[in-house]
């Protein structure tokens, strides 16, 4: 692995599985010193012990916690260059019919409350960087950014609202020279504990395998370390002309109609 | 990085501009480069680039518009490498003026390099990069160069505009046939900003000609530094370098996708 991350300090939020676990792993690979949160204790200091990387217990919506973690940070790296706003959640979801109240509370939270925190406290570190402002912001957000599902509607719905976030940050950021990127990542299907939980609780784990596999023409789910190389480019300093991006990544589950 | 070693790569206008950066940039991932152009091969400058390049690159006299160079191309390089891994549809230019008063062969010639150009690139190195890409984890890769001017308007621009859209939805055409029938060949588009390349310049020079346009090239590239969000006109090597992205194994699961690299020009 090339090391374009050398000297680079990375904030990952959700880190302890999924897509922001094998980030951990392929930000660390390129040379970068990672820092990541979640809720996963046990998780986190099997990945912690495998790749150096520091471990920090907040929650992402928790607006109180987020200025001691930058502390903690700043105490531990002295310094901020990466940040993935990764941690997602679709607990609690449902259709507009029968959504409660708290499943779209605890959703609007962490996606969209919980990235507009992750976002802005990266910024700030960023912006007080030694030897001057700069840094890449990746907020990930889904595909269902661009095709809705109907009974995951609190999803759809906060994965749409974090790319205008994206924009709307990325132009602030570019507009006031601060030399801070910020993009949008819209992933397909990726085979993580959370879609192979779902998939394992549904009436019928074989129909929905296949159901899940079908939404790509290429017929079959993205598997995690497929979407850290487009995390890891954005990130590094090959990237400095792109900002206020939405890179798909998909599999061409959106290009289009399949057709029949 | 060297994520390219044993691939071959062909890149069409690769003389020069953003192409040339593409050429730069896979040659140093480790890739085989083809070079196609219209300069005949025997052509100082062809020469020249070739001696600079080294060993890994090589060239090939292809006018993308014309069905027969793309037929004895895909000949050659199969004949010679023996697989394709990697297409870069690059050859474009620009037309401009207001519709009213553009000549027809204007706008057919635009449409003819900027578009017909990749599907004629596309039809012809299929069979040979469907062998190819499978045996490789990522597949084949064909990325087309596409523009901002794919995805938004802009004043007196009206065949590029249309030519870099139709660039765009090729792109994603296609990706979706070759999923679809379990071809491995992924297809992605690439949306440059404003690239400091030749075509720009010789662009803001054209214009810069017109009186009633009253600044100097310089002064139009100037503004264009300044109406980029993060300040400044993007560089040719930060194009190839999204390039030599989608044409590795770390865009495995990317097709369909489009790459905008324009400094948040289009996220206004
Ligand atoms: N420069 C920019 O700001 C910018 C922005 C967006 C998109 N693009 C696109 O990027 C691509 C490269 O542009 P550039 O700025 O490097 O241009 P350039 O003019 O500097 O280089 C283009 C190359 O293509 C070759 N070419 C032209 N017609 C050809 C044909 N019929 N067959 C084969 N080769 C041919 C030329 O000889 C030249 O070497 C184009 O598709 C362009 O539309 C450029």
């Amino acid at each position: 692995m090339s090391k374009r991350l050398e000297g680079k300090v990375a904030l990952i939020t959700g880190g302890t599985s999924g897509i922001g676990a094998a980030t951990v792993r392929r930000l660390v690979d390129e040379g970068a010193k990672v820092a990541f949160t979640g809720s996963n204790a046990e998780a986190a200091a099997k990945l912690c012990a495998e790749t150096g990387a520091s471990f920090h217990a907040v929650r992402v919506q928790d607006a109180d916690a987020w200025p001691k973690l930058m502390e903690e940070l700043h105490t531990l790296y002295g310094r901020l260059d990466i940040a993935f706003a990764n941690a997602g959640t679709e607990a609690g979801d449902g259709s507009i019919e029968n959504i409660s109240i708290e499943g779209w509370n605890n959703i609007v939270a962490v996606n969209q409350t919980g990235v507009m925190l992750t976002v802005q406290h990266a910024m700030r570190a960023m912006k007080a960087n030694p030897g001057g402002s700069g840094g890449a912001i990746i907020v990930n957000s889904s595909m269902n950014a661009l095709r809705a599902m109907g009974n995951f509607m609190a999803y759809s719905v906060t994965k749409s609202a974090v790319i205008a976030l994206t924009k709307s940050a990325a132009l602030h950021c570019a507009l006031t020279g601060t030399k801070i990127r910020v993009n949008a990542i819209l992933p397909g299907v990726v085979e993580t504990a959370m879609i192979t939980n779902l998939i394992e609780h549904s009436a019928d784990p074989v129909a929905t395998r296949a159901a899940y596999e079908s939404l790509s023409p290429m017929k079959r789910m993205a598997k995690v370390n497929e979407i850290t190389g487009l995390v890891a480019f954005l990130s590094s300093d090959e990237a400095a002309f792109i900002s206020g991006s939405e890179y798909v990544i998909d599999g061409a589950s959106t290009a289009g109609m399949q057709g029949v | 990085m060297k994520r390219l070693q044993g691939r071959v790569a062909l890149v069409t206008g690769g003389l020069r501009g953003i192409g040339g950066a593409t050429v730069d940039r896979l040659l140093d991932e480790g890739a085989v480069v083809i070079i196609a152009d219209l300069k005949p091969a025997s052509d100082e400058v062809v020469q020249a680039t070739l001696q600079r390049l080294g060993q890994a690159s090589s060239y090939v006299q292809l006018n993308v518009t014309s069905e027969a160079d793309w037929q004895s191309a895909a000949e050659t390089v199969r004949r010679d490498f023996g697989r394709l891994d990697i297409l870069v549809g690059n050859a474009g230019i620009d037309g401009v003026g207001s519709v009213d008063t553009m000549p027809y062969e204007t706008w057919k010639r635009v449409m003819a390099v900027n578009i017909d150009g990749l599907f004629l690139g596309t039809k012809y190195f299929a069979p040979l990069m469907t062998e190819t890409g499978a045996k490789t984890r990522g597949g084949a890769s064909i990325i087309n160069i596409s523009s901002i001017m794919g995805m938004v308007g802009w004043v007196d621009a009206s065949p590029y505009n249309a030519s870099k859209g139709a660039a765009r939805l090729f792109t994603k055409a296609t990706a979706l046939e070759f999923a679809r029938k379990g071809i491995p060949i992924r297809v992605n588009s690439v949306h440059p900003g404003f690239i400091r390349t030749p075509l720009l310049q010789e662009g803001m020079d054209r214009a810069a000609e017109d009186p009633s346009v009253g600044a100097t090239a310089q002064d139009m590239l100037a503004t264009l530094d300044q109406g980029t969000p993060i300040g400044r006109i993007g560089e040719a090597s930060e194009i190839a370098a999204g390039i030599a992205f989608l044409a590795s194994d770390d865009a495995s699961f990317m097709t369909g996708s489009e790459l905008v690299i324009d400094g948040g020009w289009t996220a206004q």
